[in-house]
């Protein structure tokens, strides 16, 4: 049985967790954006980002953001900007007057490689809840950015290495290192490469990136390097001189999960919406009803509860952001 | 407070030693002497504040936040002070962050009365970082990876002074520790040590290579399998110290009790029985005084189960008479002089060891079947007690290894420079050969004897030939054998083998053998000294 939400008159589902029919997807993080679909409804830089992953599919859907399109069962789907990553966006559901806004995951901050969240009034809001903590705000990325700075600057006979999802937020703190003024060249891990000319060939642009492969050991002393999370502490991170081991994750705000991945630089940086802008977000839409996706929705239930707002968890398993 | 909490932040995610070292220095050298101070208590858990307690905090929290979401807050971040410092509402315009020094005047000043109103006046004017930082501080819970030996290691190496001096200077003053700045700074004398109860560094021995000594220039004792301690009684007050300069004067109470005549001694701290192989009356195995270790409260049972003793080895002061600059003949003489004032149930004497030659000695050290006998130690008959290891002076000749061959059954990776390597291996022996149905149980797990080149080849051995995970620890195939040494093997519930090895370490990698071959459980139970 596929996870998602269902629309069962149309027979779509929003972000499923297995191959289905039809799918309406937010984003092309692997969680949300499954291969093999029937046919894949997605904004065309999500249908680009599927195709780079998945390969060229049959089926593929793609609907530009606010163009309307029409389900069946007498329901119109059209999309919004998320803010997450490039491409992201909500769906918006109408059907006689009715509006459903699915926010699939999303930010309030700025970000240079995506367009903002657009606020869109609805009857019922259907919410990410990653980071719903009162314990999770995430701080501007400038002073997280001047910091990564601080560190390569005091060590110049090390490298500065960061763990970064691969789409989305590695872009996104090479594009703020860029805005604060870094133009020497940003290395990569070769997992990212594709997914850097990608955002390149969609407009972000990311200055001088090259490949620690290409690199000699002491080529790389005192510069940025990009890796995913899970490349940190393995055999790849070796041939590099003596790294500060950073990590770029809304997760870094706690010091447990920081040191139990050997983090010696947390960089609380986050592509999803922090406690204020998740509590902030229902507030201005001030929806009939919200529903609570995957995350921590019991503390955000409650926060709905005590604010007279009416609030459900929705059980989806399925979604994991362990790295964000 | 900033700087303060900046350095507690930085310790948290720093992992190695020089690294730590490197940043308490820095921090020494920068901050003011009286913020330095309050940062070494601090950082040692010299400082206690009496009214601030975790419940005092909690109650503090609870007016502030919806106790739902900080349950589930604290619930996630695993930590109360980290849970509070993160929920905190900070205040519009907040005052100015207060200094460590104010900081810790104002925690020593609050009452349980005033606490509620004062603690709250504090955490408004910091922010996340120093936050944490004043509640890890004023809870006395720093817990960050810093013993009070790093603290002052880094304290020597911020003023570049011995290390020995810091010690010695370092007991006999209280926080904030003026004189000891303005000592380091070459602004005071060196702070006094005398009538009081101050630990004085070890003198330590040299492992015994292949060469020989003459026993006319040598005396032999044996050495002897606890923990090493020094006991010092100065102005009515005792302490024992462990051999990092720890003070565990309260997991060992009755030793402490015993001690009642001032001086300071140097021995071998042991438990009382015939736990696992030791003599009715005599020293137990390792094993048995590990019960005693790392408690802060012992149990009237654990007294009585466990009865500590000191096997004294050499004195450092007699009264207030230094006698480290004495030969240690004329030490022994004055440590044998001392012994009928101490109760004999609670204290005993290291015995000389009687051999006529080298050879005779050599005979001796592989006879001793005693299972608190770890080896030998040979000592110069003239040689001071002088601080640290010095060539020639003191050797110790451990007894040989024993060795067993085992099979490598999981890896797991290490810490700091080998967090991307397996490094960490956990052996096991046959229940009875495969053959006949016998299975692989774990007996040990060891991290070391082997080279950086060896460590290579046993991680993409590990990588190449795992089974299944678990998490962080990878199980592989049984397929390797290792030769592992070990000290002595004990028994013990913690293992499913019920054997304990002590020290071990990969000595050779087998890779010629087949994993069928390798050692049963019951072979290395014949091990355990009876």
């Amino acid at each position: 049985m596929p996870q998602g939400l269902y629309l069962p008159g149309a027979d779509v589902w929003v972000d499923p967790s297995v191959a289905v029919g039809r799918a309406l997807v937010t984003h092309g993080h692997a969680d949300h954006a499954r291969g093999g679909h029937g046919a894949t409804i997605a904004t065309p830089e999500t249908l680009a980002i599927m195709a780079l992953r998945y390969g060229v599919a049959e089926g593929a859907h793609p609907l530009p953001l606010r163009e309307r399109l029409d389900l069946g069962d007498g329901i119109t789907a059209w999309l919004a900007p998320a803010g997450h990553v490039l491409g992201s966006a909500q769906v918006v559901l109408e059907r006689q007057g009715e509006r459903v806004v699915v926010t699939g995951d999303y930010k309030r901050r700025p970000d240079p490689t995506c367009l903002p969240f657009e606020p869109v009034p609805c009857d019922i809001l259907v919410t990410e809840a990653t980071f719903a903590l009162p314990v999770f705000i995430h701080p501007p990325i400038a002073g997280e950015i001047a910091r990564l700075l601080e560190a390569r600057a005091a060590n110049p006979k090390r490298c500065v290495l960061v763990g970064a999802y691969a789409l989305g937020k590695a872009q996104r703190v090479i594009a703020e290192l860029r805005l604060a003024g870094y133009d020497a060249p940003i290395w990569l891990h070769g997992a990212m490469e594709a997914m850097c000319r990608l955002y390149g060939e969609w407009g972000v642009d990311l200055g001088d990136l090259r490949l620690v492969s290409e690199a000699k050991k002491e080529a790389l002393e005192g510069q940025i390097i990009l890796s995913p999370p899970s490349a940190l502490n393995d055999r790849w991170s070796r041939r590099l001189p003596e790294p500060i081991t950073a990590m770029a994750s809304g997760w870094m705000r706690v010091r447990q999960r920081a040191v139990q991945r050997n983090v010696e630089l947390p960089l609380v940086i986050s592509d999803h919406a922090d406690w204020n802008e998740l509590t902030a977000t229902i507030r201005e839409l001030s929806p009939a009803e919200t529903w609570i996706t995957h995350g921590r929705d019991d503390a955000l239930v409650h926060w709905c509860q005590t604010h007279q707002l009416k609030a459900r968890p929705l059980d989806l398993v399925g979604y994991e952001d362990e790295d964000d | 407070m900033e700087d303060f909490a900046n350095l507690i932040d930085r310790l948290i995610y720093t992992r190695s030693r020089n690294g730590k070292l490197d940043l308490i220095a820095d921090y020494l050298r920068e901050a003011s002497d009286t913020d330095g101070g309050w940062a070494l208590a601090g950082l040692t858990g010299g400082l206690d504040f009496p009214a601030v307690k975790p419940a005092a905090i909690r109650t503090l929290i609870g007016q502030r936040v919806d106790p739902v979401l900080f349950a589930l807050s604290r619930d996630y971040v695993g930590d109360t002070a980290e849970t509070v410092s993160l929920l905190w509402p900070q205040p519009g315009a907040p005052a100015a962050p207060p200094g460590l020094s104010e900081t810790v005047v104002a925690l020593q000043a609050m009452t349980c009365g005033s606490v509620q109103t004062d603690l709250a006046a504090l955490l408004d004017r910091l922010d996340a970082k120093g936050r944490f930082a004043l509640l890890k501080l004023a809870t006395g819970a720093l817990r960050i990876g810093v013993s009070a030996r790093l603290a002052k290691t880094a304290f020597a190496q911020a003023f570049t002074l011995p290390l020995d001096d810091v010690e010695e200077a370092w007991h006999a003053l209280e926080p904030p520790y003026a004189e000891l700045f303005a000592w380091a700074r070459g602004q005071g004398p060196k702070p006094d040590a005398a009538h009081r109860p101050v630990f004085r560094a070890f003198m330590l021995a040299h492992p015994l290579g292949d060469e020989q000594v003459d026993l006319a220039d040598y005396a032999a004792e044996w050495k002897w399998d606890g923990i090493r301690v020094q006991l010092v009684r100065m102005g009515g007050q005792t302490r024992l110290y462990s051999r990092g300069g720890d003070d565990i004067t309260a997991s060992f109470p009755e030793v402490a009790a015993d001690f009642t005549r001032d001086g300071v001694l140097d021995g071998e701290l042991l438990v009382r029985g015939s736990h696992q192989g030791g003599e009715e009356g005599g020293a137990a195995s390792f094993n048995a005084l590990q019960q005693r270790l790392g408690r802060k409260q012992v149990s009237a049972r654990m007294l009585e189960d466990y009865p500590a003793f000191v096997r004294l080895y050499d004195v450092l002061f007699d009264g207030g008479e230094d006698l480290r600059p004495l030969p240690w003949h004329q030490r022994r003489q004055r440590l044998e002089a001392i012994m009928p004032h101490l109760p004999a149930s609670r204290f005993d004497l290291s015995l000389l060891i009687e051999a006529a030659d080298f050879t005779a000695l050599s005979l001796l050290r592989d006879g001793a079947r005693d299972a608190a006998i770890e080896g030998v130690m040979l000592k110069r008959r003239d040689s001071a007690y002088s601080a640290g290891r010095r060539v020639g002076l003191w050797y110790k000749w451990k007894r040989d290894a024993l060795t067993a061959d085992c099979v490598l059954m999981y890896a797991q990776r290490g810490s700091g420079k080998r967090s991307s390597f397996y490094s960490d291996y956990t052996f096991g022996c046959w229940t009875a050969p495969p053959e006949q149905g016998g299975e692989l149980v774990p007996v040990g797990k060891a991290y070391s004897g082997f080279t950086d080149e060896d460590l290579k080849w046993l991680d993409s051995f590990v990588r190449q030939h795992t089974t299944n995970r678990f998490g962080p620890v990878r199980e592989v195939e049984k397929s390797l054998v290792f030769e592992v040494a070990f000290d002595s093997i004990h028994e013990s519930n913690r293992h499913k083998s019920k054997l304990a090895m002590r020290f071990p370490r990969i000595a050779r990698i087998r890779r010629d053998k087949p994993a069928a071959e390798a050692d049963l459980v019951a072979t290395l139970q014949a091990m355990i000294p009876h």
